[in-house]
């Protein structure tokens, strides 16, 4: 894992095959035709999703999911946002977008902060013991969710958070921890040890050292770590599950109950249009961060 | 002395130990702590609540007899296998074309990696809607003058896994991808003048010199995914939630209902307890190779 | 004549590995001591240790008098300087220099006067509002000097801290440093690899090795009269031509095979008689000659000859060895030329051959 975020950084390196000579060469179509079928599987779906939550459903049951809309409409994204039926009520997704963002936000700071202090006492503030911690934390990620679900339940019904956004905060900052130490980790240890002596010797302590040497020099990393919680955070689903109650339920359960509610007639397009709805936040993050968000997930990709 | 030296020793760093309490705490209390809970109390016979009655390992002989329990785990091996070879396959595949000097290397990149920002949620039910047997794929290719074409998989227990599989490739490939890119690019670009000095056709090169270098990669990639793969549930529930009949359940989506809606934590704790095992199976060897020969310092 | 700083019965162990041994060191106020050794003999620990960066293992360390075996770098009157320059990137050069100050709560005006006085004395003046990627090597290091500079601190830690830079530049700074040092009459410690940076600037040297002190000197004591094999292998370049040979008559010459050179003038005095010695000589100190004188040159015949601009270094076999003697560039000397060497035996070094102490 360790490799796989060093490995990453390289993929702006410059390519290595041999240049192709002539523009329509065999072996030009062949890269060209393989990349471009590859390119219709993977647009595809976007591509059926944005079509289908324009449309009205009588256009969509007599039509090609694929076809562009004879008549736009954006009726559907209107429903999804604010009518859209769970099992429980008829408010919408804009529901379960306001409790993802009252989520996210406490989410990512907590464990950024959590985490990023980890590392840096990781690297320059070794104590007795604290590489067991941190194996421990590494191997943390692998185990399945599944084994500490219920003895987190229980956790969190002691403290009184079960159920609460705070208890879901917590768990995020819990499960966060082990990837994103292991990115603070590997930064801060790219960093001289001088730098951090230097700094001892001016009299600067732990929590001075931490914010006013290592935070403005980390920026990039902490740009990285933001990235990989906001979709990470976002994009849950289990979590969200177990540890909240309905009405706090976030967006991607909402948009599961939405579209897999067995009662009433199925409305494809206002599905879709909350499906995409769902998916805005992520995909603005990725489209916004380019190659930083490359960066982020090699590193989540421990995180499976 | 030596007592003004202890005392002093324990307040040295005394705000790096405290910084460390969220991870001692993490580490101690819900990694090990919650992961021997769980094992401890799958020996138990939990219902709604957990509790301290011991019935040695009738949870697991209910568990391996449970039809659904038994389905869930050939699902798992079957998508686990397909899953990594395809991913892995594919992922070199689009490597090596994207390694090619080719144009727009940016923009292809971008278009494989998007799916990976959403999330399995998201990913099921739009492939669950391209997979609609009335209005998706099947629907259109009779449109064209095919009447019989039939490709229904999330509706036949037969080939659910294959949706899934369809599914679970479109999100992840990408990702194996840009992993594989960067482990090309890593490659010390004297290989590949040697190579060519040496008159060696560059699909050769790929195949005999580059592929065994980058085993470190496959292997790291292997792990993430099958990490991934035993994880397993959103998505299902997402896209087929575990149907038809229990056509595609997966060993988390039994854990989930057993502890979660059937009352029955024991049992749940006893299937919890299996998906670790079979992680220390995939995990237990890597950290053997790739930790076990060299002492790290 | 009080000492800046007393190290006492220093031992650092890194988990079962002994870095540091038993360390006694003593450092006078205003004295310049240079740590030379191998790579790997400590001195960056030694150093570390004396800043309060490693917690030891045992023993006490006293700067001006006082215990500061426990305390917090800050709190020892230290400044350190080290190879990578270590300045914050993200802060001026001006930043630079009062982080120090500001976070031991000096006032803002007082942390002016400090800093423009330090920019003075380093000249980097016009820089102080730059941030460190855009001076150059050696300015940065001029700044992390100032850096220590403004804390008014007794005792300056040197690592390595010109290694990083060119030839020229090198030279330049070390001029700089002695006379910084002339003018503060701070105490320093100053730890290098470059044997040329230890003679000039030393008052005393300390040769490590393996965590141990072997000579404490000043620098012509520890050129002239190495305690031990080490120390005189390590000192000088090129090395001291070493002869493996027996002192006989009761230690009036040493005999190696056919050879024989009288002990007279020897600067050890009577050595008498032992079975295994060696005798030191360095290449600065044969003069090559047509001639033989008995008991007093070694004939050798020419092997090579390497000129190095202001003098040249010719490599001979003697005395059943290959040994280096310095001479003259103009004096070109084709290989196979058979010469004499003449020892000046009061500049030689007789060491025993088994516990390699100078005799
Ligand atoms: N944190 C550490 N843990 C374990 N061993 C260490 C540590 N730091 C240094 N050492 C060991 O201590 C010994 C002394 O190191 P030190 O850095 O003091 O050497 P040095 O004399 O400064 O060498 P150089 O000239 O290369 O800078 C070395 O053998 C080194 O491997
Ligand atoms: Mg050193």
């Amino acid at each position: 894992m360790v490799d796989a975020t060093a490995v990453l950084t390289r993929t702006d390196a410059e390519p290595r095959g041999t240049k192709p000579k002539r523009a329509l060469s065999g072996r030009n179509i062949m890269i060209y035709g393989t990349l471009f079928v590859f390119s219709l599987y993977y647009l595809l779906p976007l591509w059926v999703m944005v079509m289908t939550s324009l449309k009205g459903m009588p256009e969509i049951r007599m039509g090609n999911i694929f076809a562009p809309p004879v008549e736009i409409t954006f009726e559907p994204w209107v429903k999804a946002w604010s009518q859209a039926c769970t099992g429980l009520n008829c408010d919408g997704l804009s529901r379960g977008f306001w409790n993802s963002v009252r989520i996210l936000i406490p989410s990512v700071i907590l464990s950024i902060v959590v985490a990023s202090v980890n590392g840096y006492a990781l690297t320059f503030w070794k104590f007795k013991g604290s590489d067991i911690f941190f194996t421990i934390l590494i191997f943390g990620a692998f185990i399945p969710y599944q084994v500490m679900l219920y003895p987190i339940v229980i956790l969190l019904r002691e403290m009184g958070l079960y159920g609460s956004l705070w208890g879901l905060v917590l768990v995020h900052t819990i499960f966060g921890m082990p990837i994103l130490t292991l990115l603070f980790r590997n930064y801060f240890s790219t960093i001289p040890e001088e730098l951090f002596k230097a700094a001892r010797v001016d009299g600067a302590g732990f929590w001075s050292i931490y914010a006013k040497i290592l935070m403005p020099m980390s920026l990039p990393i902490f740009v990285v770590a933001i990235i990989l919680q906001v979709t990470g955070i976002w994009n849950d689903f289990l979590f969200g599950v177990v540890y909240t109650k309905p009405d706090l339920y976030p967006m991607t359960v909402q948009l599961n109950n939405i579209v897999n509610s067995v009662q009433g007639v199925k409305e494809y397009n206002v599905n879709m249009a909350a499906t995409l709805l769902t998916g805005l936040v992520p995909l603005f993050i990725y489209f916004v961060s380019g190659k930083l968000f490359v960066r982020g997930i090699a590193a989540g990709a421990v995180k499976g | 002395m030596a007592e003004a030296r202890r005392v002093n020793r324990m307040w040295r760093n005394m705000n790096a130990k405290i910084a460390a309490i969220p991870m001692v705490l993490t580490t101690l209390v819900v990694f090990v702590g919650g992961t021997f809970w769980t094992v401890l109390y799958s020996f138990t016979d939990s219902k709604l609540l957990p509790r301290e009655r011991f019935i040695g390992f009738d949870q697991y002989e209910r568990l391996w007899s449970n039809s659904r329990w038994l389905t869930s785990i050939e699902n798992l091996m079957i998508y686990g296998v397909l899953s990594l070879v395809f991913t892995i396959s594919i992922g070199f595949l689009l490597a090596v074309a994207m390694d090619q000097k080719i144009r727009y290397e940016d923009t292809f990149r971008t278009i494989m990696l998007y799916p990976f920002a959403l999330s399995f949620i998201v990913t099921g039910l739009v492939w669950q809607w391209i997979l609609n047997p009335e209005f998706g794929i099947q629907s259109i290719v009779r449109s064209l003058g095919w009447e019989t074409f039939t490709f229904n998989p999330l509706n036949d227990p037969k080939l659910v896994l294959y949706g899934l599989l369809i599914a679970g490739l479109w999100q992840g490939t990408g990702f194996v991808m840009c992993l594989m890119l960067a482990g090309l690019r890593g490659i010390d670009e004297d290989i590949w003048k040697a190579a060519r000095v040496d008159g060696i056709p560059t699909w050769k090169t790929y195949l005999l010199i580059i592929l065994p270098m980058m085993r470190p990669v496959f292997i790291t990639t292997l792990v993430i995914v099958a990490a991934g793969i035993i994880k397993l549930y959103d998505l299902v529930v997402a896209q087929t939630s575990g149907g038809p009949g229990t056509a595609s359940q997966v060993p988390a989506m039994y854990v989930y209902d057993y502890m979660f809606q059937a009352q029955n934590l024991g049992q749940g704790f006893a299937a919890s307890t299996m998906m670790l095992l079979t992680v220390l199976i995939v995990l237990i060897p890597w950290a053997y190779l790739e930790f076990g020969g060299k002492k790290h310092g | 004549m009080t000492n800046s700083i007393e190290v006492k019965d220093l031992t650092l162990n890194f988990g079962s590995v002994s870095v540091l041994k038993n360390m006694n060191l003593n450092v006078a106020e205003g004295e310049f001591v240079v740590l030379l050794g191998p790579s790997g003999c400590g001195k960056s620990t030694l150093l570390n240790c004396l800043a309060g960066l490693l917690e030891i293992t045992d023993g006490q360390i006293f700067i001006k008098g006082k215990n500061v075996t426990w305390a917090e770098p800050n709190e020892r009157g230290i400044g350190m300087v080290f190879q990578s320059y270590a300045l914050y990137p993200q802060m001026t050069v001006r930043g630079n220099l009062s982080f120090g100050l500001k976070n031991a709560k000096v006032p803002r005006d007082e942390i002016e006067k400090k800093v423009a006085r330090a920019a003075e004395i380093l000249q980097i003046g016009p820089l102080l509002d730059r941030k460190p990627a855009a001076l150059s090597g050696g300015q940065r290091q001029r700044v992390a000097i100032g850096r220590a500079l403004v804390r008014d601190v007794d005792v300056f830690l040197f690592d390595e801290p010109l290694s990083n830079l060119d030839a020229k530049l090198r030279s330049e700074l070390r001029v700089e440093i002695k006379r910084l040092h002339a003018q503060l009459k701070n105490t320093m410690v100053y730890v290098t690899h470059d044997q040329i940076e230890a003679l000039t600037l030393a008052d005393r040297i300390a040769v490590m090795r393996g965590g141990i002190i072997q000579q404490l000197a000043a620098p012509q004591e520890i050129y002239n009269r190495p305690a031990n094999l080490f120390v005189a292998g390590f000192i000088g370049s090129p090395s001291m031509n070493f002869l493996h040979g027996a002192t006989i008559d009761g230690g009036q010459a040493f005999q190696l095979g056919d050879l024989k050179l009288a002990l007279a003038g020897y600067e050890g005095g009577i050595v008498g008689a032992r079975d295994k010695v060696i005798l030191g000589l360095r290449p600065e100190h044969l003069v090559v000659q047509d001639g033989a004188e008995p008991g007093v040159t070694i004939p050798a015949m020419v092997e090579l000859d390497e000129p190095m601009g202001a003098d040249s270094l010719v490599w001979l076999q003697a005395a059943g060895t290959q040994m280096s003697v310095r001479v003259p560039v103009e004096r070109r000397m084709a290989p196979g030329t058979k010469v004499h060497l003449k020892v000046d035996m009061s500049k030689a070094s007789l060491f025993d051959a088994g516990s390699e102490v100078r005799i």
